[in-house]
């Protein structure tokens, strides 16, 4: 049990990590939306569209450290063995 | 001698007619109006951008520094990437949308015109409304006529087309966001860029 709780800390560590290197590394907030440049030829006026986009920022990665510590503190107060 | 009269007051029309003001209308249906803004903050600045323009420009191209008019952006269209913030943004602490619905810039006075060709820049005197505070503001325009585009637009549509371009900064604590509070994260400065077209048809 107490194994158990090591591994999914260890595991939501390294797949927020992961996730979050892989949808870009951004080191700022997470993202919902992200805006796309869109140019109109006749008046040359630079517009924006939002996307809807899930970009994982510093406070996801905190908030997955964070349930990584609490699951590998709970560790410690659970037994070796369960019974 | 009468037919000579009536031909000059026809000619004279047709001119006064020709150079009167055109009234553009900024209802965009291409979505491409925006009204920018952006905030430094330590992580990141906060940028963003509000597509719920609208309004109305009276424009003589003979005359531009009689142009008036106003645009209202809708204080809910204001979209920033991250949701938590937005909800803040326009929630009663910051910019109390429900209760503020409008933003609104309406324009009093043009000085400093200068007209290059269809370009026209000018410093614009006007007033400016956030979240029901109203100052007087000068902000610097630029004004493009482009005259028989509308069709290029819009298809099937005739008429002529008014972009209009400005760049200031206003501070969050003239119009009551929040005044001396929260500077450590989010700046007193708000950059603002408008970058709108209107529609004059025939």
């Amino acid at each position: 049990m107490k194994r158990t709780f090591r591994i999914l800390a260890a595991v939501l560590v390294v797949g927020a990590v992961a996730f979050w290197a892989a949808a870009g590394a951004n080191h700022g907030w997470t993202k919902t939306r992200v805006p796309r440049k869109v140019v109109d030829e006749v008046t040359g006026l630079e517009g924006v569209q939002w996307q809807d986009k899930f970009v994982p920022g510093v406070d996801f990665l905190g908030a997955a450290l964070l349930g990584a510590g609490v699951l590998a503190g709970i560790s410690f107060f659970v037994p070796a063995k369960s019974r | 001698m009468k037919t000579k009269l009536i031909i000059l007051a026809l000619v004279t029309a047709t001119g006064v007619a020709l150079a009167a003001p055109q009234t553009f209308d900024f209802k965009d249906p291409k979505g491409i109006n925006n009204a920018g803004f952006k905030l430094d903050a330590p992580l990141e600045s906060i940028n963003g951008s509000a597509s719920g323009v609208y309004g109305t420009v009276t424009f003589d191209p003979a005359n531009p520094g009689a142009t008036r008019g106003k645009i209202t952006v809708a204080t809910s269209s204001l979209i920033v990437p991250n949701p938590l913030q937005r909800q803040h943004m326009l929630g009663k602490e910051w910019l109390d949308a429900t209760k503020y619905p409008t933003i609104i810039f309406e324009s009093k006075e043009f000085k400093n015109i200068q007209t290059t060709g269809d370009t026209t820049t000018a410093d614009v005197t006007g007033t400016f409304t956030l979240k029901g505070v109203s100052k007087e503001l000068t902000v610097p325009v630029k004004l493009t006529y482009l005259k028989d585009k509308l069709g290029e637009r819009v298809p099937n549509q005739k008429g002529d087309l008014l972009v209009i371009r400005s760049n200031f900064t206003i501070k969050r604590s003239d119009f009551n966001i929040n005044p001396g509070q929260f500077e450590d994260k989010v700046s007193d400065a708000i950059e603002i860029t408008l970058s709108i077209a209107g529609a004059s048809p025939k």
